[in-house]
């Protein structure tokens, strides 16, 4: 992992990669803080922030939770019990001493799409004391209809396969699709639509505007020989390129993961259903066996906060146990 | 290549032996140039199809067995010809091959996973 971790660029005095590492082994949940542009992180362990996570936290105009990969409908030996782990999740973030302004669910929320797993990934979530959530889907939520059923529950009011923005005090958040129209040999796709879209969305803006960029699958190349990465996202972020701060928060491979590439930090989020190996380190991607005393230190959900003036945002990836 | 037709050759004659079809299989197997339809498997391990090539004759039946923990979809390149729903752990998906022809397919969740079947 920590050949993946590049310097950050916050100079705010913390090893991220150091850090990080440490969140490896505690497993997770991310909190995020959003400091006038830029997302900081910390680790939420056992329910509560460190004496460094809470310095990293002060001062915060808002925060909210990246949640990821539940699977909810997923049985088999990696974790028999994914609505219990979500179900944990939702109690972490209700135990924080922060409020979250709302929720980010990356996607893969369920296995296979059926209509009972977006019920009970509902239901569990619906329990979350945050404003409200906002979502992205994963490959595993459009497997029928075209994604259809996932739109309907989940993305009323969003364009084409679910892609949208919204601005919250003052920070621009761009939900992407990368998961659908997929092609043979191919990496996660934007596709031209999008594309365009999100020339459109961001022409207006202020290139002060911190923008934070959501979606399933890494929108920079983690391991291409397993389809961690996006086939287009350089166009995409080509369209961000003239803004001070962009931060992309990502899941799909259900581990911590952070790069910094010019005014663009990328992060990846903990699931909340089973780990999955680091980059080439196992025969394929598939869940990764773990003893079940050790699964909720690799399981968790992320705490972002944002503080306007120093641009700033703060990540604590916190595990469920 | 005369090997690898005897193989498929025999392979005939244990599938349709097993589907217990029309009774000229025999003869048509003997020959290993005559091209007899039948019924052949592709795992799905690892994030893999395997065999990532097989060649069938035309009107071969081609069943493919999902025995990862994770979901794949098998999809003709086209995205049209063929495209099964979410196979889950040990579900399977079939398709006839009818006509002679080099069949790309791959798995659209996971586009990384390619392999293709010749028909003859």
């Amino acid at each position: 992992m920590a050949d993946f971790i590049k310097d950050n660029i916050n100079k705010d005095g913390i090893d991220r990669r150091g850090f990080l590492q440490c969140m490896a082994w505690a497993g997770t949940g991310v909190l995020y803080s959003v400091h006038g542009g830029i997302l900081k992180s910390a680790p939420l362990l056992q329910g509560a922030m460190s004496g460094m996570d809470k310095a990293k936290m002060k001062g915060a105009d808002f925060s909210f939770i990246q949640i990821s990969d539940s699977h909810i409908g997923f049985s088999k030996e990696a974790n028999p019990d994914v609505t219990a782990t979500l179900q944990v999740a939702v109690d972490r973030i209700n135990s924080s001493t922060e409020r979250p302004d709302f929720l980010l669910h990356t996607g893969d929320i369920s296995q296979l799409s059926k209509p009972s797993e977006f019920d009970t990934a509902e239901q569990v979530l619906k329990g979350a004391k945050a404003g409200r959530i906002f979502f992205v889907p994963g490959e595993h939520d459009v497997l029928t209809d075209d994604g259809q059923q996932y739109l309907d529950r989940f993305g009323k009011d969003t364009k084409g396969k679910g892609w949208y923005s919204f601005d919250h005090k003052g920070a621009h958040f761009i939900g992407l699709v990368n998961v659908v129209d997929l092609k043979a040999g191919g990496l996660g796709s934007l596709g031209s639509d999008q594309l365009k879209w999100l020339q459109d969305d961001v022409r207006e803006l202020k290139s002060s505007t911190p923008v934070i960029v959501f979606a399933h699958i890494p929108l920079w190349t983690v391991y291409p020989d397993w389809g961690w990465g996006t086939d287009d996202s350089e166009q995409a972020l080509g369209y961000l390129k003239r803004f001070g701060s962009v931060s992309v928060l990502n899941g799909h491979i259900h581990q911590i993961m952070q790069k910094v590439e010019g005014n663009v930090t990328f992060h990846t989020a903990l699931s909340t259903a089973f780990p999955q190996p680091a980059p080439g380190k196992a025969p394929s991607p598939g869940p990764m066996k773990v003893p079940a005393d050790q699964l909720r230190s690799v399981l968790g959900i992320s705490h972002v906060n944002y503080v306007q003036g120093n641009h700033s945002l703060a990540i604590v990836d916190s595990p469920l146990a | 290549m005369k090997r690898i037709k005897w193989i498929f050759g025999l392979a005939a004659i244990v599938v349709t032996a097993l589907a217990c079809t029309n009774g000229t299989r025999a003869s048509l197997a003997m020959s290993p140039s005559d091209k007899t339809a039948s019924s052949t498997t592709v795992k799905i391990d690892n994030f893999s199809f395997g065999p990532a090539t097989i060649t069938v004759p035309a009107g071969s039946t081609v069943t493919w067995t999902n025995n990862d923990d994770v979901p794949h979809v098998v999809t003709s390149d086209d995205g049209k010809l063929f495209k099964s729903k979410a196979l889950d752990t040990d579900d399977r998906f079939s398709f006839t091959f009818t006509k002679p022809g080099t069949y790309n397919y791959y798995c659209a969740i996971h586009p990384k996973m390619t392999a293709k079947i010749v028909v003859q």
